[in-house]
């Protein structure tokens, strides 16, 4: 019975999301604020019952309800609770149930934090949201509903949960991926709320700022959960492949990036906005295309779920719909808006342009590498890949470029900046950047072009970030006052361009200097990978939950000590009859130990993988750095002043901007 | 020039230039880096170019898995029930690889005719199966119903 309460709900949200994308948008374009005072009460309905759905349907799974069909497909009884927990977004419908819910959630959330907005704005904000809603749940309960029942043949027992997602990284990689995902449709909702009312300008970017920062953030740590997870479940030791999925989380962040730079110029300078709008329709569109990509079964990837053309068509159309219909409105809207300050040919502005120029020309990139494969196949013109070399090649120059250029930007001013001052002010950094990268790669052992280039370019951001800090927080009060002084958001921005460093320098680090070695190996062979020696002690088998396994140990040894013991495994699962590989690992912050095994060649040898991964780690911690920046960021007090000032601000700046003020009852 | 037209007119080379540089990277490393697939009909058909890298894939043939004990070299035979094509590769063979199973494999044919592969990819999970290798097998499965002429049904 509860299944079916579950679909009631899915239904009725979708009713609700209806009325909210049309009421509130017809009372603000006629000016009725009844119709607009609906705007909040069916944002939390549409969350409700959402929410009631998704709790439905964790029921059973806790509950091992094998009748409804996704739960016998992607659960079984053995399964220990908390993977029981995570399989309700193990498969699409249910992963797609918790998109919507996130969708919901972030909904909500601009309904009950932006109280000191205008009535107007708030309304067309959530009805844009509301759009949004009815397109993702119109979809799930058309083309995948996750309460199909299996009956009267109710299974005996579930298919179990695939053994890859059987881990913590599944548990908390897609919910903060989709959070991700997901946030930057707020970004969006206020983009096209401007676009209609034509209010286009700082207020309506310091808005948007903290929810695309927050989204920002989340999508950061959404992705490197999913690098750190593929790194130690499947990957056998690699972090980022390049592939089709990845590409498709990477693109929102790239394009999200752009927008939050091009953000902060709208919001301090007034300038940008055309561009601004336009990114947040792009990066919205990249999350939908993501959404696309994994979905409708046109990729073959760890990520695709099965593939059902009609679902692809669907997410196509719905891709189709929001491209169109809000470029349409941005041709017709955009030039409304028009730019009064000006700013010198070198500027922060400036500054902020080209990293724009560089972030948008890497997103390019990346979806060329990714769909390219995609449309040949689709127009039969032969079936290709377009492997790491590719993006390697591609990539690396943009991202040493957009690192170079950062460290130089820092400095920069708005309006204007003079180019000896900034020159004569960079000539410190660099000689420091420069000592200190090779004094990095003698450490490791030699000099590489590419290596140089990396570190050399995350060192440079480093060094030009605590530079502008120290100069920042002289006080005549002392250090300590001046660095007290210095802003929560501030204090955000040197986190993100840090954890950029850091992931930087990890990426580079770990490409150049890390050492594979696959070897076969039989019980007492020692393997030497760089300064470290692996001596195989012996196989044991053991029995683990819902799997058997077989696990090696081995002792790693550096200068004669025994450093750590390792104990990679080799799982059997009972009910799929799948084989997993669970490498072991000794992890460091300057570097991992990983051991994996192999097939069994012999009775007695098996194919072994050792790895030295030096810095890996850092390839995280700079995410998490970016993330705690990105939240520190939208701590700062100055949203909450300036926004109970901007309700004062607003009704003034009305009267200059007759156009853009009467537009919307013009329309109406 | 109007300090505007002039600044409009550097925001628009900017943007150029990116484009050029993002346009001049792309073609030149997507000339280098493209992969073809081929299925093992082509392939014995010598249809396939020799040592440039591409991709094939289909059935690990039964009973073909050979390996040396002494190393991690191991070979096998890739088929579409209408060709085979001998694969060799050294390196870790991933988890789900088996005899009759799908498996896309990466690397370059030699001038024997035989598949020196530097990657080995096998699905994700049981119900899986490569698009390039379900479309092979379709193929080479059509291309002997039209050769015998018989209905016989083929089961995989």
């Amino acid at each position: 019975m509860y299944p079916e309460l579950g679909q009631l709900a899915l239904i009725l949200a979708l009713l609700l999301a209806v009325l909210l994308s049309v009421v509130p948008l017809a009372g603000s374009l006629t000016g009725r604020n009844n119709l607009q005072a609906f705007a909040r009460p069916l944002a939390s309905g549409v969350f409700v019952f959402v929410g009631l759905a998704f709790a439905v349907l964790t029921h059973a799974f806790v509950t091992d309800d094998f009748s409804v069909a996704y739960v016998a497909n992607n659960s079984n009884s053995l399964l220990p609770w908390y993977y029981k927990f995570s399989a309700v977004w193990g498969g699409h419908e249910g992963s797609l149930l918790l998109w919507i819910l996130m969708l919901a959630g972030w909904t909500l959330a601009v309904a009950i934090f932006s109280r000191r907005l205008p009535a107007v704005m708030i309304s067309q904000v959530l009805s844009v949201l509301g759009m949004v809603c009815v397109g993702f749940l119109l979809f799930i309960v058309i083309t995948s509903n996750p309460f199909d029942r299996l009956l009267p043949n109710v299974p005996a027992d579930g298919a179990d949960l695939n053994p890859l997602l059987q881990d913590f990284g599944l548990i908390v990689h897609p919910p903060m991926l989709y959070m991700g995902y997901v946030g930057f449709a707020v970004a969006f909702a206020f983009a096209i709320a401007a676009l209609i009312n034509g209010r286009l300008d700082a207020a309506w970017a310091r808005w948007s700022r903290p929810w695309t920062t927050v989204a920002w953030a989340f999508l950061s740590l959404g992705i490197a959960l999913g690098s750190w997870w593929a790194y130690y479940e499947l990957g056998w030791g690699g972090w980022w492949f390049w592939d089709p999925v990845e590409n498709a989380s990477l693109l929102p962040w790239l394009s999200g990036t752009a927008l939050m730079h091009s953000l902060a110029v709208t919001e301090k300078r007034g300038v940008f906005k055309s561009w601004t709008v336009l990114l947040a329709i792009v990066t919205f569109s990249l999350s939908l295309l993501g959404a696309f990509l994994v979905r409708s079964g046109v990729l073959t990837s760890v990520h695709s779920f099965a593939a059902d053309p009609e679902r692809g068509t669907f997410l196509l159309g719905l891709l189709a719909v929001t491209v169109i219909a809000s470029l349409a409105l941005y041709a017709f809207r955009a030039p409304v808006v028009h730019v009064r300050s000006r700013y010198g040919s070198f500027s922060r502005e400036v500054f902020l342009l080209l990293n724009n120029v560089l972030l948008v020309s890497a997103t390019i990139l990346v979806v060329v590498g990714t769909l390219y494969p995609l449309v040949l196949d689709y127009l039969e013109l032969g079936k290709l890949s377009i492997g790491e070399p590719f993006f390697n090649l591609t990539f690396s120059p943009l991202a040493v470029a957009t690192g170079l250029l950062l460290g130089a930007g820092i400095f920069s001013r708005w309006k204007k900046t003079d180019g000896g001052w900034l020159a004569r002010k960079l000539l410190w950094p660099l000689a420091i950047s420069i000592v200190a990268t090779t004094a990095v790669l003698i450490g490791y052992g030699g000099f590489k072009p590419w290596a140089f280039l990396g570190v050399f370019s995350a060192m440079w951001v480093t060094v030009a970030t605590f530079w502008d800090l120290w100069e920042k927080s002289s006080s005549r009060k002392g250090r300590l006052h001046g660095l007290k002084r210095q802003s929560r958001s501030y204090y955000g921005m040197v986190l993100g361009h840090l954890g950029l460093a850091i992931t930087m320098a990890g990426a580079t680090v770990v490409s150049n200097y890390g050492i594979e070695r696959d070897v076969r190996m039989v019980p007492g062979d020692v393997a030497t990978v760089g300064d470290y020696h692996f001596v195989f002690r012996d196989i044991g088998a053991r029995q683990g939950a819902n799997f058997t396994a077989q696990y090696g140990t081995f002792d790693v040894m550096l200068d004669g000590e025994r450093v750590s013991v390792l104990h990679p495994e080799k799982r059997q699962y009972s009910v799929g009859m799948s084989v997993m590989t669970e490498a072991d690992i000794d992890a460091g912050l300057f570097r991992d130990i990983f051991v994996a095994i192999g097939e069994r060649i012999t009775d007695e040898a098996w194919a072994i993988r050792l790895q030295y991964k030096p810095l890996v780690r850092w390839l995280w911690l700079g995410s998490l750095f970016m993330a705690a920046g990105g939240f520190l960021a939208i701590a700062d007090r100055r949203y909450r002043i300036r926004e109970g000032a901007d309700t004062k601000v607003q009704t003034d700046t009305v009267a200059p901007e007759p156009g853009s003020a009467t537009s919307a009852g013009v329309t109406s | 020039m109007h300090p505007i037209r002039k600044k409009r007119l550097t925001i628009v080379l900017f943007l150029l230039v990116g484009l050029a540089i993002a346009v001049g990277l792309t073609t030149y490393a997507l000339r280098q880096n493209i992969n073809l697939f081929y299925d093992p009909t082509q392939i014995s058909a010598g249809e396939a170019p020799v040592d440039v890298r591409i991709r094939a894939g289909g059935m690990v043939e039964e009973g073909s898995v050979l390996r040396d004990p002494d190393s991690l070299m191991v070979e096998f035979k890739v088929t579409d029930f209408n060709a085979s094509v001998p694969v060799q590769y050294t390196g870790i063979l991933p988890d789900l690889f088996a005899e009759g199973q799908g498996v896309v494999a990466m690397g370059r044919l030699n001038e024997s005719g035989r598949f020196v592969a530097d990657q080995v990819l096998a699905k994700h999970d049981e119900n899986y199966m490569p698009p390039e290798v379900a479309d092979a097998l379709e193929k080479a499965s059509k291309g002997r119903h039209a050769a015998s002429g018989s209905a016989e049904t083929v089961s995989y």
